[in-house]
Formats: C-alpha cells, structure tokens, sequence
C-alpha cells in the first residue's frame, strides 16, 4: 500500500518535472540539429558522397530549401523536401542563406584561425642527443602570445630507450605571421632505460630542464609544421648535469 | 474497489498539482497586465544558421585484426585499435595501437635448445598522415557501386620487441570500402620497418602486416 503511494508519487513528480518547459529545454542538446537554409545560387551539386570524386547524382535548385543533417570535411549533407540526400562543398553552401534570405557565417579556416587558435595537438620526431625521438603534445593558447603545452617523448637509441615528460611555456613574439617563430621553455622528467642485451646496466630517473626556439608554419585548413630546436640540461645526481641536442619536426592540428 | 478509489484521487491531486506547478501561466494574467500593450512590436524570431551546431563526423574508431609476419620469428595473427581524425577529404591523421606475438625462430626450432627471448609479446604503436589517393566510386558488375578509396599512408612510431623499444617507421596500402555515413571496412596492407640487434648483428627489420577491419566515423 505505501509502497503503491511511493510509486505514484514518484511518477507524479517524474510526470510534473518532464513535462515542463524547463526539462524540455535541457533536453534540446539531444535533439539533432538540422537547420534549413535557401539556396541562392542557380543550382547546388548534391553528390553521392563527401568527395570530388562522387558522382553529382542531384541538382537542388535556385529559391529551394534544403535541410543539412551533418558535415564531414568541407562537405555537408544536406536533403531536400523530395527527399533527396547528398554532399554539397562548402564553396557552394557559402551561397545558401538563411531562411530570412541574410548570409549564414560559414566560417573559413585560415591564417586568422592559425593565429588565434587555442586548442592545438601534434606529434613529431627527430634526434634526441644521437637517438631517435617521438613527441606528441597538446597544447592551450590562453592568448596569442602565450601557449601552455605538456609533451611525452619517447626516446629510441641503439643502446638504451628512455621516456621523457615534460611541462612548456612557448611565446609566439609575431603570432600573425604565417611562419611564426617562437621560444620555449620548459621542464619535467627523463627515465632512461639500458637495452637488455646491454649487461650491467640500470634505469635512471632524473629531472630535465630545457629551452629552445622553433618556428610554426601554417599550411592549410587545421595544419601547421612544427620545427623546434631544444638544449636539455639533465639534472643528474652525479657530479657534472648532461647536456642534451634535441632537433624535431613535425605535423599538428589546431582546433 | 479500494485500489480504484485510491487511483481515482490520486489520479486527480496529479492533475492538480500538474496544472498548478507545471502551468501557472494560466493563472498569472492579472488585469494591469492586460491593460499596458508594450509600443514596440517584437521582431519575429531570427533564424540564424549556427554552422557550429552542426553534427560534426570527421572523428573515425576502430578495430581490426589479420596476420603480421615478423621477420626471423614467422607470422602470427595481430590484432589492435585505431583512431583517426579526417582533416580534410584528402588528408587524415591515425594512430594505431597493435598486438602480435612473436614465433620461434628457425634456429630455436632446429636446435630444440631453450628460447632465445623471454618476452615473446610484441605490441606498436604509430602516428601516421594518410592519404586518400582514389576516392570515388568503385564498381562489381553492372549492379554494385561501393563508396570507398585507395589511402596510401605512412609515419613513426615504436615497437615493443625481444623487451626493447624500438623506433620504427610504417608506410603502406589500404583501402577504405565506406558501407554507410557511419560505417566503413579497411583492408590494409603496412610494412612496420625498424633496427635489431636481438639476434646478433644490427640490422634493418621488415615486418609486414596484413589486416581487415571496421570502423565508426563520430
């Protein structure tokens, strides 16, 4: 008997706070969103998929609306009131308007984006002191100027392999020019690890301090090339520090 | 009859309450309300493309598995997980988690002594730039047209082998056969190539792999 009441109650609740207009309003970050936009050019390619290399199958014309699902790339798919579904560039959405016939922002990504990103993460590789090294790192922009950025580096030499995590301070002086030179600063931890054919010989933990310079060069949409040189002080526990070269290059993207 | 009862009142406090918490607009209008028509007639409602919104499917995750041949330990199958990010329709980003195990070697099986090596697992990883060199349609007879493309792809990595970790460059062949917006097939074929001195003498390592999976675009 209670037990029916606690039921009750609670779908009277349930019922009460699902049917406001509050929770339905929560609930819109689920709901897909699928704008119309009316076309304002001749005609749009609609293709059989998110590539130049699909065949045009359709052609959605002047004064129509189209509703668009998702985007992939810089296609969009798009379907039409005949229910007609299909991939349509970028170059030719920038002609469609909203529906009260005002352009829609598309976006571009350019040097301006590059400029003022705040998201980026890459990878690279290069010489580490002799062996190889591999870095991937994920960096935050809290200005144009100034970049935090954490990076693990993975050390491959013929003799012993190591691991390498480090915390970075980079300054972009001229973040606006395409090929942006930067310096850094940074500091972390270095294990070094003696190949098991090598006898004798054992793991090392120490701290690493480093500065460099390097440069960020844009190339197009979300990419930029990276070239960074870095001299490592390893604070060993021995009498003299290590010095460490470190030359790199690599790919990244910001978003 | 009890139990009907209690639904019925029950049944109307729901409404009630419903109708007191969830719609007190109703009974808000007050009569100065009605009165004062605000001057400014309110523009109708801008509906503004937000592209931003939009659902964005460039991410791709996935399984897969196939056969790795490890040079001087034969072949074994291999299986591993890959994430990549589709930059543009040319260019994509992967990176690549595998596991393989390494068999015996010819010398180990002829001489029947004790293995060389102890660890006998081999695990990589890499990060790679593809790129979609044929994309299109691809047709079987008159009445199967696939979605899909030729990817050919390369990058750096390192190899987990003989308890070393090596530096290992991987460069290779695949071809991406798309099912759906969401899903897609890959069969590919990567040369993993890196420097080992387990057995003796420094040398250069091929190691090739051949393998099937599917994965989610999100």
């Amino acid at each position: 008997m209670i037990r029916k009441i606690h039921n009750l109650l609670f779908g009277l609740i349930a019922f009460c706070v699902l049917g406001s207009p509050a929770f339905a309003g929560m609930l819109d970050v689920f709901k897909p969103y699928h704008p119309e936009v009316l076309i304002s050019d001749p005609y749009i390619e609609m293709r059989t998929g998110p590539g130049r290399g699909y065949p045009i199958f359709y052609v959605a014309g002047q004064g129509d609306q189209v509703r668009v699902l998702k985007q992939r790339t810089d296609w969009f798919k798009v379907s039409t009131d005949r229910g007609k579904e299909g991939w349509v560039h970028l170059d030719q959405m920038r002609h469609t308007l909203n529906l009260d016939g005002r352009p829609i922002d598309f976006g571009e990504i350019g040097l301006g984006e590059f400029s003022n990103r705040h998201w980026e993460m890459g990878v690279n590789g290069g010489d580490f002191g002799g062996a190889r090294s591999i870095s991937g790192y994920l960096g935050y922009a809290i200005n144009p100027y100034i970049t935090f950025q954490l990076e693990a580096t993975q050390i491959l030499g013929s003799f012993s392999d190591g691991f390498m995590g480090t915390g970075n301070i980079l300054m972009h002086p001229f973040p606006k020019w395409r090929v942006s030179p930067y310096f850094t600063i940074g500091s972390g931890i270095i294990e070094i690890k003696p190949h098991t054919t090598i006898v004798q010989a054992v793991d090392r933990k120490d701290e690493i301090v480093h500065a460099g310079v390097g440069a960020d060069i844009y190339l197009s949409d979300r990419f930029l090339l990276r070239m960074e040189y870095k001299r490592h002080t390893v604070l060993t526990s021995r009498d003299d520090n290590e010095e460490i070269n470190q030359w790199k290059a690599g790919f990244s993207v910001f978003f | 009859m009890e139990s009907r009862f209690q639904r019925i009142l029950l049944s109307v406090i729901a409404l009630i309450m419903w109708s007191t918490t969830a719609c007190p607009v109703a009974f808000a209008a007050e009569p100065s309300d009605l009165e004062l028509e605000p001057l400014v007639v309110r523009e109708p409602e801008r509906r503004q493309v937000d592209v931003d919104k939009l659902d964005n499917e460039n991410f791709e995750i996935g399984v897969f598995g196939g056969v790795m041949s490890v040079e001087d330990f034969g072949s074994d199958a291999v299986k591993g997980v890959r994430f990549a990010y589709h930059v543009t329709e040319d260019f994509f980003v992967e990176a690549v988690y595998g596991q393989t195990e390494l068999g015996l070697t010819s010398f180990e099986r002829l001489s029947g002594g004790s293995p060389l090596i102890s660890d006998r697992d081999m695990t990589y990883y890499n990060v790679s730039v593809g790129w979609n060199l044929f994309p299109g349609e691809s047709f079987i007879g008159g009445r199967w047209a696939f979605k899909g493309g030729l990817y050919a792809i390369a990058g750096v990595g390192s190899t987990q082998f003989g308890g070393n970790d090596l530096f290992t460059i991987n460069a290779g062949l695949g071809y991406r056969f798309i099912a759906t917006d969401w899903l897609a097939f890959h069969v590919d074929v990567r040369d993993h190539i890196f420097e080992s001195d387990l057995l003796g003498t420094q040398e250069t390592k091929h190691n090739v792999e051949f393998s099937g999976g599917l994965t989610l675009f999100f």
